[in-house]
């Protein structure tokens, strides 16, 4: 079957400046898949393009076997999107919203009121049918967001930054509902600066820097591509770490030395403890885990993935 | 069948007022009870009595009310095109909402025009219903002046749309207020003939939609003989309407759909 979406050399330019820079990528029926980077990168123009809601600039670009240039509405009609901004009208009610909403697809009324139902009770809003959108919390307003995104019964639901902005616990509320849409066969389209999210949601993800995509891969594959299993976390006081930066270095394969701390890239975390131990180094903590996308971000570009 | 894009754009305008219209019904009820007879009866007993000919050869209340009608509408018309679509655009986003759906940036644009016209709909009806109770002319003649105020209302609609949208900063919209919407209101003829301002205001007054939706309603109402052919007039308005529409769309698509 082809691909759901397939982009080749995907470009995007504003006057001058090169948003995103001749990207590949393709995203199958029933999966899940990420746009992982750091402010800027470029995650956002490539979701609007896909949304057909901007033109592209160069390269091609086909969502659902359409081309959104030329079949922008027709397209549109069979997407969810849920945008980093919460759009939502705020003196309307829970209720209203969606409804407003489902009409602009043309659906009936009387589709549309089953439909609030069925998502209310998705998105644990059904108390909040008759509140005002403002008087909501944030989390509530990302979940309002999702079930209106998906109103239309979308074959493909595209979020940009889903819980950017949200407490951890609205987080996992969210993750959990996006969870079951996947295991109910929807294909997702995420983006975050969050490694933790894409650990958990997403089947396979790029990860895109300054425009253009760094690795491609499942969350698993690129942590085994890019980064030891295990890393060591480090910290000094404030100062002492530049002084010691080259006795770090020589403790594991892999380090990187960052402001505060130094992370140390092993395969056997208690070894490398251990071996800080014989060298007389002091450190102020230490702490073993496993490695993460951060890790695999931070091999690819650098940088930390959230400044 | 589908329905028309632009209509269901409409009916979300129609879903949002749904909340406020007691309100804004009972305004519009009240401000031309209040306008008609505080200048109309008030202030035109005085002008009556100093000018036994009349204004134009009819009382200042006959003359005034049906200039009063088309103002409201050009008011009217420019209040639905300034922070709705600043709100639209910037603050609340609801534009960019309506776009990820099948709506297009024309589409948009047409639905909003189309609810703006529905908007000096209601306030122009409204206006011609109590300007035949206060005696001005005949409920039907009233109601058909609203045709020259629905003709100015959506041509302010356009062009105060096309401004919004071209500005960044919501500072701009009080100034246009002040500056142009309100010397329009006050100085197109609605409130004394523009005959009496200096020869290079006259012009000025000449060019503004509001004048000709003037001259076009008196002389629905009073019968006079408006000072520009009425079809000029009329094709003067529709341009007004089409290319404010047209200048809308250029500066959406730029910043919503860029």
């Amino acid at each position: 079957m082809a691909p759901l979406i397939q982009a080749t050399g995907l470009t995007k330019r504003f006057g001058e400046f090169v948003a995103v820079d001749g990207i590949d990528f393709s995203v199958e029926q029933g999966e899940s898949f990420g746009f992982l980077g750091p402010n800027g990168a470029g995650k956002t123009s490539t979701m609007r393009m896909i949304g057909a809601v901007s033109p592209i600039t160069e390269g091609t670009l086909s969502v659902l076997g359409l081309d959104p240039e030329q079949q922008g509405p027709q397209l549109r009609s069979r997407l969810g999107v849920v945008p980093q901004e919460d759009n939502l009208d705020q003196e309307l009610t829970v209720y209203d919203n969606l409804m407003m909403y489902g009409r602009y697809f043309d659906l009936s009324r009387a589709v549309v009121r089953e439909r609030i139902d069925e998502l209310l009770e998705f998105v644990q809003l059904t108390e909040k049918r008759r509140s005002k959108v403002d008087a909501l919390s944030g989390g509530m307003k990302r979940r309002l967001t999702i079930a209106r995104g998906l109103i239309n019964e979308p074959d493909l639901l595209i979020l940009d930054e889903p819980t950017t902005g949200l407490d951890p616990q609205a987080r996992h509320v969210l993750w959990d509902r996006l969870y079951r849409l996947k295991q109910q066969g929807v294909t997702l389209i995420i983006t975050t600066h969050y490694m933790d999210e894409a650990e958990q949601l997403c089947d396979r993800l790029v990860v895109m820097d300054k425009a253009k995509i760094v690795a491609e891969g499942s969350p698993l594959s690129l942590i085994e591509e890019y980064a030891p299993r295990e890393v060591v976390e480090v910290r000094f006081p404030a100062g002492v770490l530049d002084g010691v930066a080259g006795r770090v270095e020589d403790l594991a394969p892999r380090t990187e030395v960052l402001a505060d701390r130094a992370l140390l890239y092993t395969d056997d975390a208690e070894e490398t403890i251990a071996r800080i131990a014989t060298t007389g180094l002091e450190p102020e903590t230490i702490l073993a885990r496993r490695s993460s996308l951060e890790d695999v971000f931070l091999r690819l570009t650098g940088r930390s993935l959230i400044d | 069948m589908a329905t028309p894009i632009p209509l269901r754009v409409f009916e979300s305008e129609a879903r949002v007022y749904r909340r406020t219209w007691r309100g804004s019904m009972f305004s519009s009820f009240l401000s031309p009870v209040l306008y008609l007879a505080a200048m109309g009866v008030g202030l035109g007993s005085l002008v009556d009595q100093n000018l036994p000919g009349g204004v134009e050869g009819v009382s200042y209340l006959t003359f005034l009310a049906p200039g009063l009608l088309v103002a409201t509408a050009m008011q009217t018309g420019a209040g639905e095109g300034a922070w709705k679509v600043m709100a639209g655009i910037k603050w609340v986003k609801t534009y960019h909402a309506k776009l990820a759906t099948p709506i297009g940036i024309p589409s948009l644009v047409a639905g909003h025009m189309l609810w703006a016209g529905a908007r000096v709909l209601m306030v122009s009806v409204i206006f011609a219903v109590i300007m035949s109770a206060f005696r001005v002319a005949p409920l039907m003649q009233s109601l058909l002046a609203v045709g020259p105020a629905l003709l100015v209302g959506l041509a302010m609609a356009a062009a105060t749309t096309a401004f919004t949208a071209r500005l960044e900063e919501p500072t701009g919209l009080p100034l246009y207020f002040r500056f142009v919407v309100i010397p329009m209101f006050l100085f197109s003829g609605a409130f004394f003939p523009i005959t009496q301002l200096p020869g290079w205001l006259q012009s000025i007054a000449l060019a503004t939609p509001m004048f000709h939706g003037v001259e076009l309603s008196r002389s629905i109402v009073v019968g006079t003989e408006p000072a520009v052919a009425w079809w000029i007039s009329v094709m003067y308005l529709v341009t007004w309407i089409a290319v404010g529409t047209a200048l809308a769309i250029g500066p959406f698509r730029k910043r919503l759909t860029p």
